[in-house]
């Protein structure tokens, strides 16, 4: 960003920063832009908005809003990283470990985790106080390239958007409804599906937990190299304001 | 924990009849409904009723018929309690399982069924004869144990009514011959009458007294739309449905909206436990009804109109499509209403499946789309982008019928009754511990002590004004008033008496919400199933006074991150009494003497593995005699 007003733009305020937006922009779109991070699991570059994991819920007006899908506002004054708002976020985060089973020593995402990343960031270091859930959730190794454990999804449906809207095939949808709702594949099971390793929904960089497994690759970046080795999830986004 | 429905992705449900079915039938149901994916609910339910199952196979089909994959077909099947991927009972017996009904004698009926029909609640029996099931409030707690067989309704279920409909069920009658040996001759609106009563107990100057035919549309048509709609601001009528919301900005919103087409949506999907007025209304001012959506119409510029009928409310379809067939026929719907050039309005029926999420605007919407119900995001909101991305004004039932009468009878008539803020007439729908449960017709700003003087409850300990979405208020509070600013409620009164337990209520209403959740954002998904498990530590006697802080604290974060209204309101059992009932919860809840607090239950952790070794442990088993 050059920092130039854009045509149609305007100016609001997160926890005190001036942020240029345009308009139809939301939140987080903008905050983005300005080197300004909002925590998010849900929302991934270049898909399309959902706003269901929460986790960007921020304060703009004196209401709760999801950042990712909350259009700006000009001269609104936004609230991101207060106290209150950490602690609402690692409630969130934790409600998302404690719904699936998530083993991070044992699991080959660990160190590229996003869930695992936001739970550094938001500081979730003491025990929690939820109950575990321990669901029983199927392990889908059918297709020759790709294997899904489901016991580590967080039902963000990043991989539904990507296979929809970028890849063009629904691989992915969600099934059933409230506690019980969770992402499926369009079949029996994944070979059942025009899934293939190469299709955007399978790259690294959607999924962000480890559900989505691309089979012979594991463990080729050894653990202490990994993305958030090097910084705090959310790190690339704030070097934009230094 | 259960997770998830078992079909698909690997795990094989069991052979579902439709598995004989032809190709054809199921491309012909498709056709039926234009091969349209946003039909996706009708389809499903015809699939359902036809063929007791929505197999995997013919998901495959009906994702060839409209379009879509099947992955989406199986997300709309998935989600709705009425549909199911695994074969029901030609016969499906769905028990009302809300706490009035469960206060009302609902085990002893259950025990019978269970017991006629050999089989247990949540079972099919193995010739495909019956299922058992129970479902959440079907909106007959004033005539409550109910249930729900096939299409009809029975009410008022004692031991021995139940014996004699198992039993006949059984032998081979009919659902329909259990409600009349004359069914087939009956009326549409007879046959609603002989399911369920009314119970009107006191009828108001606006929506139950006296209605002239027509007489608001007719008023309507000779006005411009934006006149219609400086009437219906100037009523002061705000949404009946709960939320409250002015109808005539909403009103106004959608008409200044440029758009190719404007819809009128009516939400008759009444489903928050004790709620029930909604289906008088439909019952007995169908046509009134229909008015006020007409009148809607011309004001907002829509042609076309849809009545979202919740799932429970099957055995009222016949009764409204022959309504609107009728004014199709008297020209009051259809092309030139009223012989007005250029006034064309109709509406189609869309029949819900069982979920009261869909009752959310958004929701509701998603669900007229073929959707499963989840709520939209919001911006845009439904006045702006709604309907298929088009304008679309939702309103409740009893909202459209009081827009009518204010076209009849003018702003001002309505606008002198009810209070400051909370003007004309309210339908109450109360249950629970009184005399005369049923529905109350009055003017906004009585006392609840008033009203329970009118329904014979002066024994009344508690009251939840609003469902369980609502409040909980004790005898301190039966001073308070029921109005917008005081005690909202879209209609439901729930009255305990001093024998009922707090906790059990509370924990029945987060269990209604568990299974209510749509399930899309994480707060709600997983919060409400963390605050029931909260709660049921405390029915066991098991939790420390440091649980109410984490009640609190969890509500919180609930109410302050869900998305829709659902998640917003879910912990408002737990907030309500703890707050009016709170020496409830200290009674039941005891410091730790060593400081440490129980997280683990050693009992339910070996359950399993002492099954599968068939042995006891003298150490862990509470009860060793078992």
């Amino acid at each position: 960003m050059s920092g130039t007003k854009k045509e149609t733009g305007f100016t609001f305020t997160i926890d005190g920063i001036e942020i240029t937006a345009t308009a139809g922009q939301t939140i987080m779109e903008a905050a983005d832009e300005a080197g300004v991070y909002i925590p998010r699991l849900c929302d991934h570059e270049g898909l399309r908005h959902q706003g269901s994991c929460r986790v960007c819920t921020v304060k703009a007006g004196g209401r709760s809003v999801a950042a990712c899908t909350q259009p700006a506002a000009p001269g609104q004054a936004v609230e991101n990283e207060t106290q209150h708002l950490t602690k609402m976020r690692r409630d969130l985060v934790e409600m998302l470990f404690h719904e699936g089973n998530h083993l991070c020593p044992i699991c080959e995402a660990s160190g590229n985790c996003e869930l695992q990343a936001m739970a550094y960031r938001l500081d979730m270091t003491e025990a929690t106080k939820f109950p575990y859930l321990e669901p029983c959730r199927a392990l889908d190794a059918s297709h020759p390239d790709i294997a899904l454990d489901t016991n580590r999804c967080i039902s963000c449906g990043r991989c539904i958007r990507a296979s929809q809207d970028v890849d063009g095939k629904g691989i992915f949808g969600y099934v059933g409804r409230g506690i019980h709702r969770r992402v499926a594949v369009n079949g029996e099971n994944l070979a059942d599906t025009t899934a293939e390793v190469t299709d955007h929904a399978i790259s690294a960089e959607v999924c962000p937990v480890g559900c989505i497994i691309r089979k012979r690759v594991g463990f080729a970046v050894p653990i202490g190299e990994r993305e958030f080795d090097k910084g705090l999830i959310g790190h690339e986004i704030e070097e934009k304001r230094k | 924990m259960e997770n998830g429905h078992k079909t698909g992705n690997g795990v094989a449900a069991p052979a579902c009849e439709v598995a004989k079915v032809p190709e054809e039938e199921i491309a012909a149901i498709c056709a039926r409904y234009g091969c349209d994916k946003h039909r996706m609910l009708d389809i499903l339910r015809e699939v359902q009723d036809r063929y007791r199952c929505i197999a995997p196979s013919t998901m495959d089909r009906i994702a060839a018929g409209t379009g879509l994959t099947r992955i989406e077909v199986e997300g709309v099947a998935s989600f709705y309690s009425f549909l199911s991927l695994v074969p029901k009972g030609r016969v499906t017996i769905r028990l009302c399982d809300d706490i009035v009904d469960r206060y009302s004698g609902l085990d002893a009926v259950t025990a019978v069924f269970e017991e006629v029909l050999g089989i247990r609640t949540g079972e099919t029996s193995a010739d495909g004869a019956f299922s058992l099931e129970t479902t959440p409030c079907i909106g007959m707690c004033d005539q409550a144990p109910a249930a729900m067989v096939n299409d009809v309704v029975l009410t008022r279920l004692t031991p021995e009514t139940a014996r004699s409909a198992a039993e006949a069920l059984k032998a081979g009658q009919s659902p329909e011959q259990l409600v009349s040996e004359r069914f087939a001759s009956l009326t549409p609106h007879e046959r609603a009458l002989h399911m369920v009563g009314n119970n009107i107990r006191h009828a108001g100057e606006v929506l139950l007294g006296p209605v002239p035919e027509d007489a608001g549309l007719s008023n309507a048509v000779s006005m411009t739309p934006a006149q219609i709609i400086t009437t219906v601001e100037e009523s002061g009528l705000r949404g009946c449905g709960g939320a409250g919301y002015t109808t005539g900005r909403k009103w106004r919103f959608a008409a200044s909206e440029r758009a190719e087409k404007h819809f009128v949506i009516c939400n008759a999907d009444e489903g928050e436990p004790g709620t029930f007025k909604d289906r008088v209304l439909l019952t007995e001012r169908p046509h009134l009804l229909v008015e006020g959506m007409t009148i809607a119409a011309r004001a907002v510029g829509a042609r076309e109109g849809i009545l979202y009928l919740r799932g429970e409310y099957v055995y009222l379809r016949e009764l409204l499509e022959q309504v609107l067939e009728e004014r199709r026929r008297r020209g009051l719907l259809g092309e030139a209403i009223l012989g007005v050039k250029g006034f064309d309005f109709d509406i189609r029926l869309q029949l819900g499946a069982g979920a009261y999420i869909c009752g959310e605007e958004g929701a509701l919407i998603s669900s007229c789309e073929g959707l499963p119900g989840e709520p939209k995001t919001r911006p845009p909101f439904p006045v702006n982008r709604g309907y298929l991305g088009y304008p679309t004004v939702v309103n409740n039932v009893e909202t459209f019928c009081h827009a009518a009468r204010i076209l009849d009878r003018g702003a001002k008539w309505f606008h002198a009754m009810g209070t400051e803020g909370s003007h004309g007439t309210k339908l109450f729908s109360i249950c629970g511990d009184c005399l005369n449960p049923g529905i109350y017709e009055l003017p906004y700003g009585h006392t609840v002590r008033e009203l329970l003087e009118m329904v014979g409850a002066e024994d009344a300990a508690a009251v939840q004004v609003g469902g369980p979405s609502g409040t909980m208020i004790a005898r301190d509070s039966f001073h308070r008033k029921l109005t917008f600013d005081d005690l909202a409620t879209g209609g439901a009164i729930i009255v305990f008496n001093g024998a009922r337990n707090i906790l059990e209520i509370v924990e029945y209403y987060m269990s209604f919400f568990v299974h209510e959740s749509c399930g899309y954002c994480t707060p709600c998904r997983v919060g409400n199933v963390f605050l029931q498990k909260a709660i049921s530590k405390f029915r066991k006697g098991l939790a420390n006074p440091e649980d109410i802080d984490y009640l609190k604290e969890l509500s919180g974060t609930i109410i302050e991150t869900s998305r829709c209204g659902l998640g917003m309101t879910s912990p408002n059992p737990i907030l309500s009494t703890l707050k009016n009932f709170p020496l409830v919860y200290s009674a039941v809840s005891k410091p730790s003497k060593d400081g440490i607090r129980d997280t683990f239950d050693i009992q339910s952790a070996i359950d399993g593995a002492r099954k599968i070794a068939k042995r006891r442990s003298y150490i862990f088993d509470k009860d060793f005699t078992q």
